[in-house]
């Protein structure tokens, strides 16, 4: 066995071949046999495999796209569980862009927030009012619902508000360090669901407790997005932007100077870096991923209540930034679609096999100790087992190390470099 | 470097699970094909862990007792039935996601669920889109059956129904001027409470509060001293028997002595059992008749005990209804179908097309919408600390 | 309007002190573990509520076997409060070595998820165990100490009524008074209480001063633990009725408590709890009053939760807190 990784190590043909081997091997299981979650995994698995294998990035984007795009879909669309693993695959997309939210504000700020879910609840109420008939109960003009079609503007206009809510939850936090500005998101995150929760008098914005119903699903010329694999792509592309933009603000200045809040405050300043600005960027683009996906909650949802968004909600976002690895981007979106995927997925398939065993008494277990309400349990342990064996995440963080020497000569060649690329560029264009 | 490695030996290893993954799936369902004539699976979708599990297990265990006994017929009509119990967790997102499982497994025709509305309500758009028959045995707000969807039904009566009924009777029959309304601020306990609080207000009864609590806490004090200070006749309280029997237990520490009002949710022995002789004077609206009365009733309740050694709740027997209501309609599909598998369609069709089904604690016949036309609603009171109450009162609609 | 708060106000005092009181001990046990290793002990609220399952079991075992009414009430509740804290004590002791200390070294927050992690292991094992016993995991405990009261503020004056409170309060009251007396003595005066204090300080200096740092660890969950389940048996008999979801929302009061007190602080702690019970039961019986009907009981989160962080702006470092100078 060490051999064989010694050997593969640096070969690159190899470890492509065995990742195109096992994409295929995988993909093939799970179109010939639709019903096993297995086979969907482990085909999910492959974009792991993918970003350890040491190909170059913009290969490993072209495959992954490839994967996500037309492998994924394709070959679990000819079965009965097509819709359940999209929705799963979603439902992943959703979360993961919500924890590389947070990791900016977490990871990269060092600002603990535990009550991250209040800006999924803005993005989801923000449509949700607007697409039902809600907003006529206090808007003096305009005609409401508003079409599917503003479905698309207003993840832009989630995206806004929720960001703004997040400078606004910034200002009074700015003062606040630590543990005590964990304490004082978490208020406000409860603060937010409680309003939601109670807004239905004196003026019904919210609908209170009963939630809205019957939220307008998006729609394009004419064309409506209702199931899960449909809003399987809507998701893909926010994701795309969403980690595009992550990736660009961690090496950029704003990046830089988060991590340097992070590490020293005191020093950070002293760099001349501006605290305040910095901090309220954080919040701001933090909260405005997670505005997004809140619209596209509420559409795909249909309905919005304020039980969506709990405290433990959450902290479940935040135990998927700290399991993936503070930070770290691959960490983060593996951390969220491990805690994901076993919450909705395995954990329920695992208890409907033991149920199935229990009720045709191959086994037999107490009523109280019915499989189907071991989820907590089984979770519990799942986190303590994680934490203790992988306590710097899944994928820890890695600052890039730049060699003095070669970044000075490097300086150089580039920019002969950049002569003689840039019309093979214009020619691939 | 050694996380690579070891992601190596992993990846080599998922390799070969990817290839026994592919046998062992194709080869299940090739077994269970193959069993006594075809498979037909009916799932239950209630919150089985979390703070209301006990009642959403009470609904599993009605259904699963009531498909057991169902099991012969259908053998016989050549059918496997099974039970595939789902935890929604009383969360919406959960529900969703479990609903779209349900939709996927062909061999599902119907579910038996939820319990709360604000899970129902999403799930059930799904069940919509893959034409699965949902009955629910407990979902009483007004929009589950509203939106006109064809899948849904309902065994229970809805809150507009519920909560005026209650009002007439406390005004009427107890004749309460002034009424102090509590709620627990969820979906089922805001339906019920504004619906009573609007039928009060027609009928002449003051309101002097309307107020919220939360659902998990268990000190009531705040509340319960405004009611103090504002003398009402009568305390009515929308929410489940937890609260329910919390808030009681708390207000007769306090002195308060008036009669306290409640809506089904407070129809379970764990209310008695919370609020032990401070149940004294407290009425309920249900919409169960009192099965001890009825022999079918009391055979069930021994039949439940038996078979699970637990006591019955209010809900078990809707679970028990909900199941051989749609276990009825599933049987005329297949009838109707020439014994071979009906399509969702068909048996949703069918389940709606039931007129006149007795049940345990209902007679249930759809109308339009999906309601049950029979719902009715019993009021009940307690005069000591025991399950359940004595009937005091009987309304159609 | 200020009449009328002023005569509900003697009862809202007891009421808000009772639920202070449960506050305050639940979160002295958040606020040494906080002192000490820096780590918000999630797993702290589940700790409070096993204690309540662990008492309401052995009351109900003792009623069963006819030792209830042969003893004195107030004894039997002292021997199950002793029994109680130390084994939950060691249930603490236990779950620190187990999930926490295998992590020192780590990322600060990683704790939290093992934290996580064993507070909804427990929950479900608690649950498991009351319901494969009793077949139903609400658990009502026999009712104690029922007796009730009226204490005759309205003979003080007309403009205030009576406050009804039962036994079970007094009771409650008194032991949270005798376990934070004891406590802060522990802490500042004996010899042990001043080893927590170094390690909270700088655990290195201290372990150079021949302090053994993983006892001391061992020590402060084993007494915050204590606490915590003590608190649970006063709470079981003060509400009687428990299930194994309670930890969660008062674990985050408390804790919520602790961070307005200045976390770390003990005596901060325990002002913080009684505050926050104060001004809750403050909020839910007058919030009405005061804003003409717009918002009611259920805004009474919002309103702790809005002093709190007013507090907290103007005082960052908590009430008690001692502001940290950084130097440079």
């Amino acid at each position: 066995m060490h051999k064989l990784t010694n050997k593969l190590k640096g070969n690159k043909l190899a470890q492509i071949i065995l990742l195109v081997l096992y994409v295929l091997v995988t993909s093939l299981s799970l179109y010939l046999a639709q019903a096993s979650v297995t086979a969907f995994l482990l085909l999910l698995f492959s974009l792991l495999l993918l970003y350890y294998t040491e190909l170059p990035d913009r290969l490993k984007w072209v495959i992954a796209g490839v994967v996500l795009i037309g492998v994924i879909p394709f070959v679990s669309s000819t079965g009965p569980g097509y819709q359940s693993y999209m929705e799963v695959a979603t439902v992943v997309g959703i979360y993961v862009a919500m924890a590389l939210g947070l990791n900016i504000v977490v990871g990269l700020a060092g600002l603990l927030d535990l009550g991250f879910v209040a800006f999924f609840a803005i993005g989801a109420y923000t449509y949700g009012i607007f697409a039902t008939g809600q907003a006529a109960n206090f808007m003096p003009f305009g005609d409401f619902p508003l079409s599917g079609e503003s479905f698309w503007i207003f993840i832009l206009i989630g995206c806004f508000v929720a960001a703004l809510f997040g400078v606004l939850l910034g200002i009074p936090v700015l003062r606040v360090k630590g543990d005590y500005l964990a304490i004082v998101t978490l208020g406000f995150g409860e603060i937010i669901r409680i309003v939601f929760n109670n807004l239905d008098k004196p003026v019904n914005i919210t609908n209170g407790a009963m939630g809205l119903a019957s939220v307008k699903p998006p729609e394009i010329f004419g064309y409506q997005f209702v199931y899960p694999n449909q809003f399987y792509f809507i998701v893909l592309a926010i994701l795309l932007f969403v980690i595009l933009a992550v990736r660009r603000f961690e090496y950029s200045r704003i990046g830089r100077s988060w991590k340097a809040v992070r590490e020293n405050e005191i020093a950070a300043q002293s760099m001349g870096i501006h605290l305040v600005r910095t901090k309220l960027l954080a919040f701001a683009i933090g909260a405005s991923f997670s505005g997004m996906m809140g619209v596209v909650f509420a559409a795909k949802q249909t309905f919005v209540d304020p039980t969506s968004f709990t405290l433990l909600e959450s902290i479940t976002i935040l135990v998927m930034v700290i399991l993936g690895g503070m930070g770290s981007v691959p960490g983060v979106i593996l951390g969220a679609a491990v805690i994901t995927i076993l919450n909705l997925q395995v954990l329920t398939e695992v208890t409907n096999y033991l149920n199935q065993l229990s009720l045709n008494g191959v086994i037999s277990f107490p009523e109280a100790l019915a499989p189907a309400k071991m989820q907590r349990f089984i979770f519990g342990a799942i986190l303590i087992v994680f934490a203790i064996y992988r306590p710097q995440g899944l994928i820890p963080a890695k600052n890039p190390v730049f060699d003095e020497e070669s970044l000075k000569e490097g300086s150089k060649k580039h920019r002969k470099e950049q002569i003689t690329v840039e019309p093979d560029k214009g020619f691939q264009a | 470097m050694g996380i690579k490695k070891g992601l190596k030996v992993l990846a080599a290893s998922a390799l070969s699970l990817g290839l026994l993954a592919g046998c062992n799936a194709s080869g299940g369902s090739g077994g269970s094909g193959g069993g006594s004539g075809k498979v037909i699976k009916i799932a239950t979708q209630t919150p089985l862990s979390g703070g209301s599990a006990t009642l959403g297990e009470s609904i599993k265990l009605g259904a699963q007792l009531a498909l057991e006994e169902n099991k012969k017929k259908f053998e016989d009509l050549g059918y496997k039935l099974q039970l595939q119990p789902y935890d929604d967790q009383a969360d919406p997102k959960k529900g969703v996601a479990n609903a779209q499982l349900i939709g996927s497994d062909k061999s599902i025709l119907g579910v038996v669920g939820h319990l709360n509305s604000g899970v129902s309500i999403p799930s059930s758009e799904v069940y919509e889109k893959y034409k699965v028959p949902m009955v629910s045995p407990a979902n009483t707000a007004t929009e589950v059956t509203d939106r006109g969807l064809k899948t849904v039904n309902r065994i229970v009566a809805r809150d507009d129904f519920q909560g005026p009924a209650g009002a007439d009777f406390a005004i009427n029959k107890l004749g309460a001027k002034k009424i102090f309304v509590i709620q627990d601020k969820t979906a089922y306990g805001t339906g019920l409470a504004d619906a009573f609080k609007k039928a009060a207000e027609d009928a002449g009864a003051e309101i002097l509060g309307y107020e919220g609590i939360t659902v998990g806490e268990k000190d009531f004090n705040g509340v319960l001293t405004q009611v103090l200070s504002k003398k009402p006749d009568l305390v009515f309280f929308g929410g489940l028997y937890t609260e329910g029997g919390q808030l009681i237990r708390q207000a007769r520490d306090k002195g308060i002595k008036i009669p306290f009002m409640g809506g089904d949710g407070m129809d379970s022995s764990t209310l008695v059992e919370i609020a032990g002789d401070a149940v004294e004077n407290v009425y309920y609206t249900s919409v169960a008749a009192d099965a001890s009365k009825t022999d079918e009733g009391k055979n069930f309740s021994s039949k439940y005990k038996e078979k699970f050694n637990k006591n019955v709740e209010s809900y078990s027997a809707y679970g028990y209804d909900s199941m051989s209501v749609l276990l009825k309609g599933l049987e005329a599909a297949i009838e109707g179908n020439d014994g071979d598998l009906p399509s969702r369609e068909k048996v949703a069709e069918a389940i709606r097309k039931i007129q006149d089904f007795q049940g345990v604690v209902t007679k249930v016949g759809f109308d339009d919408k999906g309601d049950n036309k029979f719902a009715k609603v019993y009021i009940y009171k307690f005069s000591e600390a025991k399950y359940p109450g004595v009937q005091e009162g009987e309304i159609s609609k | 309007m200020l009449a009328e708060i002023l005569q509900s106000l003697p009862q809202v005092l007891v009421d808000g002190l009772a639920l202070g009181a449960i506050y305050a001990v639940i979160a002295l046990g958040y606020t040494m573990v906080y002192g000490i290793l820096e780590l918000i002990n999630f797993a702290h609220g589940e700790i409070f509520m096993t204690g309540a399952f662990i008492g309401v079991a052995m009351l109900i075992l003792m009623t069963g076997m006819g030792w209830l009414a042969a003893m004195p009430a107030i004894l039997a509740l002292i021997l199950v409060l002793v029994v109680t804290s130390i084994l939950t004590g060691f249930m603490g002791v236990g779950i620190e070595r187990m999930a926490y200390r295998p992590l020192r070294n780590s990322p600060k927050l990683i704790t939290l998820i093992s934290a996580i992690g064993v507070s909804f292991l427990l929950q479900d094992l608690v649950r498991f165990i009351t319901e494969y016993k009793r077949g139903n995991y609400i658990l009502t405990g026999p009712s104690m100490f029922n007796e009730q009261f009226a204490i005759k503020f309205s003979s003080i004056s007309s403009s205030f009524s009576d406050a009804f409170f039962k036994t079970s309060t007094l009771i409650l009251i008194i032991s949270v008074v005798i376990m934070m007396v004891g406590l802060d003595f522990f802490v500042n005066k004996t010899k042990w209480g001043m080893a927590m204090r170094a390690v909270a300080q700088d655990r290195e200096t201290a372990s150079l001063m021949s302090i053994n740092v993983n006892k001391v660890i061992s020590l402060t969950f084993f007494i915050g633990s204590a606490l915590g389940g003590a608190t649970g048996v006063l709470f079981a008999v003060q509400y009687g009725t428990i299930d194994p979801y309670i930890g969660f929302i008062l674990g985050l009061k408390a804790f919520t408590a602790a961070v307005l007190g200045g976390i770390g602080n003990i005596r901060g702690a325990m002002a913080g709890g009684i505050m926050l019970g104060l001004l809750e039961m403050f909020a839910a019986a007058n919030l009405q009053l005061l804003t003409g009907g717009i918002l009611g009981a259920e805004y009474k989160d919002v309103f702790a939760f809005a002093i709190l962080i007013i507090v907290l702006i103007f005082k960052p470092e908590g009430l008690f807190g001692k502001a940290v100078t950084e130097k440079v």
